[in-house]
């Protein structure tokens, strides 16, 4: 007899997808029973949030000379390793762009990036710390090798996804190769880099704030030594400042995106 | 001596499939020079090799007294500045402005450093705003490319060839991505260069009618060879059914 075909149902989920669900509704069941986190633990930890609630304020702004010293040098690391990240991105870039450079560049230059990737901008922070002392240095030098992680990938991905035709017709006059890259290859990508870069001033803005934590400069320092001390009230000072930096942060950023547009 | 000489060129992208067979052309005259054929054939390969922006397998190209198929660097540099070519989608950087785009046409002869802060030599800039009164731009100098027409942006592209100080102009498909009337209008400017100003000029097309009424010379391709190399009168019916196969379209 011939089969009969039939349709019933063609959007049945798979059983694989139907045990992949079940797998994950299992191990969170097992995870929360046995980090022992129940009803009684989060009440426990409510009333606990009360009372530092309730320290926090008011905010206490009496030293705000130091307040205000931190914020100077955490918006000067990020101004200054924003820089310095930029810069040394829009070359590592392009050495990473697999349509300009041939594999012998752009493969290592790969592998550098994803190194500067690989570990969190505070693991980063103490081995400066480690390498080249506490302060402000420390915290440059690791804001600088996370911008390179991140827009050197984003520059690279946005040379690979330039018009050829462009550059083709650059290199036809008889440019040589940097004239064919600020001709046939900048102007292609320039808008989307002054993006990328906004977008990293801000990312270090609010890293600057974090560095500190651990010895690398800037407001984090302050923040973690009140935390200790239980100046509570002074940490919400603090976290004030850290709001007005990044409200005066992103003025500033959209101000650069008006000028360049 | 040719102001070009093509002997015994080769060129495969992939060693078993090679698209240019033993092409051997020499060009002494100025004028259009049209290279007919149908798609594929390795009519724009065949220009691609003449400015090395494709390095062809074998043979040479012989220019100024150098041969294109084999030097490099710098002295390749400062051949290719030598010769113009304008394309089939026009190529113009679209976000730089259509005084800019002429204005690359002498990249060649300047250093990165000055092109890069817009230190163009002031006849060079005179000479961009002649160029575009020549083609007939003048008003769009500070416009983006990208807002210009399709024949517009033809236009722009010949006044950045023409800006190279180009002995030979090559042309791929000029006119293909344009409509009938425009291309006309390419066509006698094309024209007007190639004979008033002396340059030989090479065009790749695809409309048989616009090169024979346009070039003094006609070179037929076929499965990368040369078929046909001679005045457009010679061409008969039999040489396209040659050059085109089949023959239905001819009616």
């Amino acid at each position: 007899m011939a089969a009969i075909k039939t349709h019933a149902n063609p959007f049945k989920p798979s059983l694989g997808s139907r045990l992949l669900w079940l797998g994950v509704l299992v191990y969170l069941i097992y995870a929360v029973v046995t980090l022992d986190i129940g009803w009684d633990r989060f009440i426990l930890g409510l009333e606990q949030g009360g009372r530092l609630v309730d320290r926090l304020f008011p905010p206490n702004f009496n030293r705000w000379e130091i307040l205000l010293s931190d914020l100077i040098e955490s918006l000067q690391i990020a101004i200054i390793a924003s820089v310095f990240g930029i810069v040394i991105s829009l070359f590592v870039g392009l050495m990473a762009a697999r349509n300009l450079m041939p594999n012998i560049i752009s493969i290592p230059v790969r592998v550098f990036i994803a190194l500067c990737r690989t570990f969190h901008p505070v693991i980063i922070a103490i081995l400066f710390v480690k390498a080249v002392g506490f302060g402000a240095l420390a915290g440059i030098l690791t804001l600088i090798v996370a911008s390179v992680g991140f827009i050197a990938k984003l520059f690279a991905e946005a040379i690979e996804e330039i018009s050829f035709k462009q550059v083709e017709a650059i290199r036809a006059t008889g440019a040589s190769f940097a004239s064919t890259i600020l001709f046939g290859v900048l102007p292609q990508v320039f808008s989307r880099f002054i993006g990328f870069s906004i977008y990293q001033l801000d990312s270090n803005l609010r890293n600057s704030t974090m560095v500190g934590i651990v010895g690398a400069g800037g407001l984090g320092g302050t923040l973690f030594a009140a935390f200790q001390r239980f100046d509570y009230d002074f940490v919400t000072a603090i976290l004030l400042t850290i709001i007005a930096l990044i409200l005066v942060g992103e003025a500033l950023s959209n101000l650069v995106r008006r000028i360049f547009q | 001596m040719s102001a070009l000489e093509i002997r015994g060129l080769n060129h495969a992208y992939v060693a078993s499939k090679p698209i240019l067979h033993d092409i051997n052309i020499a060009i002494n005259e100025p004028g259009i020079i049209a290279i007919i054929g149908p798609s594929g054939t390795g009519k724009s390969t065949l220009l691609r090799c003449i400015n090395r922006l494709i390095q062809p397998s074998s043979g040479s190209i012989i220019f100024q007294e150098a041969d294109i198929a084999r030097v490099q660097g710098r002295s390749l540099r400062e051949l290719r500045r030598q010769i113009g070519m304008v394309f089939q989608e026009y190529n113009l950087v679209e976000r730089l402005s259509v005084l800019e785009n002429v204005l690359t046409g002498r990249l060649g002869y300047m250093s990165a450093w000055n092109a890069w802060r817009r230190k163009f030599k002031p006849e060079d800039i005179d000479r961009a705003f002649e160029l575009l009164d020549f083609v007939g731009l003048s008003d769009f100098a500070m416009q983006r490319a990208d807002s210009l027409s399709g024949g517009q942006r033809q236009r722009v592209g010949i006044a950045r060839a023409l800006m190279q100080a180009p002995r030979i102009l090559l042309a791929d498909e000029p006119t293909s991505s344009l409509d009938p009337k425009t291309s006309v209008e390419i066509m006698e400017l094309l024209k007007t260069l190639a004979t008033d100003r002396g340059i030989p000029t090479l065009v790749n097309i695809h409309d048989v009618n616009l090169a024979r009424r346009y070039a003094q010379r006609m070179i037929g391709m076929s499965g990368g060879k040369v078929v046909y190399d001679g005045a457009p009168s010679g061409i008969t019916d039999d040489h396209l059914k040659t050059i085109y196969g089949g023959e239905s379209w001819l009616q």
